[in-house]
């Protein structure tokens, strides 16, 4: 299986790549790590007329970090998740999650905007960014717009981004305590396929232990990533085992769980719910320990 | 069929420490360029989008998946394929012959794609355990050996490279 034909330009900057997507209009696909987009190329389920590769964007690829306020580049690699000190330190619920994202062969290549763009249900990197109050910096030739992760997944496969726009940078802000834990959950047939559900969480303690912030998102059981309102019962308790495992439960309750050739929606809402109860487990512990 | 007319691009890439050079069209994989035009078909191709990991090479040092990338992606970057593993008086890299050794490949299709993962996880990490090799073979099957001799060809190397640190 090869491609269709597809014209081929490599822009140095992110304004040649705007201007090419501008000019070419719905034709063009932008190109990141491709893992997603060339296997569909491949079977020729997608075949952009143009595509505009952007690996040689250096600006694209940076981590920065300050005061405790992350910012990839869109074009940074899945695998920098797993080995960049700086992130292991700001954003530890990616170091986490970033194991889990496909195969070795893959992380290598694959991007970070890039999966978000991609918006895949099962995708670990969207559940994350909305667990972490990510903000998406978004760029058109006509503006430069921010939109927080939490809005801008649009179910399956789909988001707010237009056609002439482009993830550039993805602005993870600081831990909101100092007491601050992370879990990331996920249950796959084998190691690197896409999840049969998993869960992400974030939670934040105040000096007494009560909880001041809590972040649950569930993911590869719906049609995109969930943010759960469960999750918001527990700021201004203290978070105790029993109850967290509860609030997996009512989390999961919220799903409307997909059905397909590995499992019916009742037991996908049961494996989500136990998973988002564990990332709530872990991320209470850590934070208690923090 | 009258296709477009597409502009082809010139591209230079360091294969196995060999510059090498060609002039292909964009749709053209890393892949074909390999085969197709430089003769080295010991990379092979399986599913062809990116599930089997048969056609895994080094691009730049990392362990890539050359069905994924476009050749003229390639342009200025190096590529290390499983030609490359041995030395030029044809002595076998460690990982082959830890591979005869153990009995790790049978039928040998997935092999090339493997070796290249191997080789790789085990530049990046001295003492693997068991579970490490496994998932770092996640992308990569193999129909025959059912792993259990490829994952300890891998653990030998590694205890291998672990002892000789250690003697020197």
């Amino acid at each position: 299986m090869r491609p269709a034909p597809f014209e081929y330009f490599a822009p140095r900057t992110v304004e040649g790549a705007l201007d090419l997507l501008a000019r070419h209009g719905g034709e063009a696909k932008l190109l990141a790590g491709g893992q997603s987009l060339v296997p569909l190329m491949n079977m020729r389920l997608v075949r952009p007329a143009v595509v505009v590769d952007l690996n040689r964007v250096a600006a694209l690829d940076e981590i920065r970090e300050d005061a405790g306020r992350l910012r990839l580049g869109a074009l940074v690699r899945q695998h920098a998740l797993e080995r960049d000190a700086r992130i292991a330190a700001s954003a530890p619920l990616l170091a986490e999650a970033a194991p889990l994202i496909g195969h070795l062969q893959t992380r290598a290549r694959g991007t970070v905007g890039g999966s978000l763009v991609h918006a895949d249900p099962a995708a670990e990197l969207p559940a994350c960014a909305i667990a972490l109050d990510a903000i998406l910096h978004l760029r058109s030739p006509r503006a430069h717009r921010t939109c927080r992760a939490r809005e801008f997944f649009r179910g399956l496969l789909a988001t707010t981004l237009e056609p002439d726009e482009m993830l550039v940078e993805i602005e993870i802000p600081p831990r909101p305590l100092p007491r601050t834990g992370h879990g990331f959950a996920e249950v796959a047939r084998r190691h690197g396929d896409f999840a049969l559900a998993g869960a992400a969480a974030v939670l934040a303690l105040d000096g007494d232990g009560v909880c001041r912030h809590a972040r649950l998102v569930i993911l590869g059981a719906g049609d995109g990533p969930h943010l759960a309102r469960a999750a918001d019962a527990l700021v201004g308790e203290r978070p105790t085992p029993a109850r967290l495992a509860e609030v997996g439960r009512a989390a999961a309750g919220e799903i409307e769980a997909l059905a397909d050739l590995h499992a019916t929606p009742e037991y996908r809402r049961r494996v989500a719910a136990g998973l988002a109860g564990r990332a709530l487990g872990d991320a209470a512990t850590r934070a208690e320990a923090a | 069929m009258t296709a477009p007319a597409m502009a082809s691009h010139d591209v230079a890439v360091l294969v196995n420490g060999t510059e090498r050079r060609a002039r292909v069209i964009p749709r053209m994989l890393l892949a074909d360029l390999l085969r197709e035009e430089w003769g080295l078909t010991g990379t092979h191709l399986g599913c062809e989008h990116g599930a089997c990991g048969t056609c895994t090479v080094l691009l730049d040092g990392e362990p890539t998946r050359s069905c994924l990338v476009f050749a003229v992606q390639a342009d200025g970057c190096r590529v290390d394929t499983v030609e490359g593993l041995a030395g030029n008086g044809g002595e076998l890299h460690p990982l082959q012959a830890a591979f005869r050794a153990r009995h790790a490949l049978q039928c040998g299709f997935c092999t090339p794609g493997i070796l290249m993962t191997l080789a790789a996880f085990l530049d990046r990490h001295r003492s693997p355990s068991e579970t490490e090799v496994r998932e770092a073979l996640s992308g990569n099957l193999c129909r025959c050996t059912g792993y259990q001799h490829i994952v300890q060809a891998a653990l030998d190397v590694a205890a291998a490279t672990r002892e000789g640190r250690a003697s020197t």
